[in-house]
C-alpha cells in the first residue's frame, strides 16, 4: 500500500548532532520510499552546513536528561566532547556517514538543502562559508511555497 | 504466498520479495522489473549483479555502500530505479528488502 505522505519538509533549528542526525536520517528515509524531501536550515541549524563547523557538531549533555548523568557533571570540560566521541563511535558501528558524508548523500538522493536568509545575515554568513551542495538561501515564505501539493508535512526538529 | 511471474510459480511475500533466491532468473527480474515500470539496461544488470553478491556475502545494504560501491553513484542510482531505489532493485534483484534506516 502507497502512503499518503508525498513530500516532507524539515527545519533544522538546532546544532546538536542528535538533531542533525534526526533530520538527516529521517530526510534521506523519505528519498529512500521515494518521497520528496528538503531541509531548511535555520538559526544554530546552520552549523550543520558550515565548512568549517559541520564535523564539529557535538551532542548535548547540559539539559538533556536523556544522558542519564547529573547536569552539573555535565558541565565539566571535557565532558561533552568525550560523549560525543562515544556516540560517534557508535554511528560508525552503524555504518551511520560523518555529517559531511550524509549531506553529499542527501543531495545526490534529490534531498534539496536550503539555508535561513534571516539567519545567514545574523550570523554574517557568506555563501562560501556554506557547503558546496547548498541549493540556496530561502526566505521562511519562499520556503513555505516549496510546501505545494497534496500530501506535504512540515516538521520542525 | 505463491505468485505466477514469467508462467513459474514463485513463492513471495506480503510484499512482493522472493522468499528464496534459488527460484530467482533473468526471465523473473525482467518481469518483476516491468510490474515497476522499470526497463533493464547493462547498467540495471550491473547494478542487480553488484546487491545480489553483497546478498550472498550477507553482506547489509545501504546507500551509503552504494555510494562506495565503485559500481554506480547514488544519482544514477535514482534514475535507473525511480521511487525508492533501494526497495526497486532489491525486489527485482529477488534478495530480501534492506531493513536498514540508512
Amino acid at each position: 500500500m502507497g502512503t499518503k505522505v508525498k513530500k516532507m519538509l524539515f527545519i533544522l533549528s538546532k546544532a546538536t548532532i542528535e538533531n542533525a542526525y534526526a533530520a538527516f536520517v529521517m530526510a534521506n528515509g523519505a528519498r529512500m520510499e521515494g518521497i520528496e524531501s528538503e531541509i531548511f536550515f535555520t538559526f544554530f541549524g546552520l552549523e550543520a552546513i558550515q565548512k568549517k563547523k559541520l564535523e564539529h557538531l557535538h551532542v548535548a549533555t547540559v539539559g538533556n536528561p536523556g544522558m542519564h548523568i547529573p547536569t552539573m557533571l555535565g558541565g565539566l570540560p571535557g565532558v561533552e566532547a568525550l560523549a560525543t566521541k562515544m556516540m560517534k563511535k557508535e554511528m560508525e558501528k552503524l555504518d551511520m556517514p560523518p555529517i559531511g558524508e550524509f549531506l553529499e548523500i542527501l543531495s545526490d538522493s534529490g534531498c534539496r538543502l536550503w539555508a535561513c536568509k534571516l539567519a545567514v545575515d545574523m550570523f554574517h554568513l557568506k555563501e562560501e562559508d556554506l557547503i558546496d551542495e547548498l541549493d540556496g538561501i530561502l526566505t521562511i515564505g519562499d520556503f513555505y511555497s516549496r510546501a505545494d501539493q497534496e500530501g506535504c508535512q512540515l516538521l520542525f526538529i | 504466498m505463491k505468485k505466477i511471474i514469467a508462467n513459474k510459480e514463485i513463492e513471495v511475500n506480503e510484499e512482493g520479495y522472493l522468499v528464496d533466491f534459488k527460484q530467482w532468473d533473468r526471465e523473473i527480474c525482467e518481469c518483476i522489473a516491468g510490474e515497476c515500470n522499470v526497463v533493464m539496461t547493462e547498467k540495471h544488470w550491473e547494478v542487480i549483479e553488484y546487491l545480489q553478491d553483497k546478498h550472498l556475502k550477507e553482506e547489509p545494504l545501504s546507500i551509503r555502500g552504494i555510494k562506495k560501491s565503485g559500481v554506480i553513484n547514488i544519482k544514477e542510482f535514482y534514475a535507473l530505479f525511480p521511487g525508492g531505489p533501494l526497495k526497486k532493485s532489491t525486489l527485482i534483484a529477488g534478495i530480501p528488502k534492506p531493513k536498514s534506516c540508512i
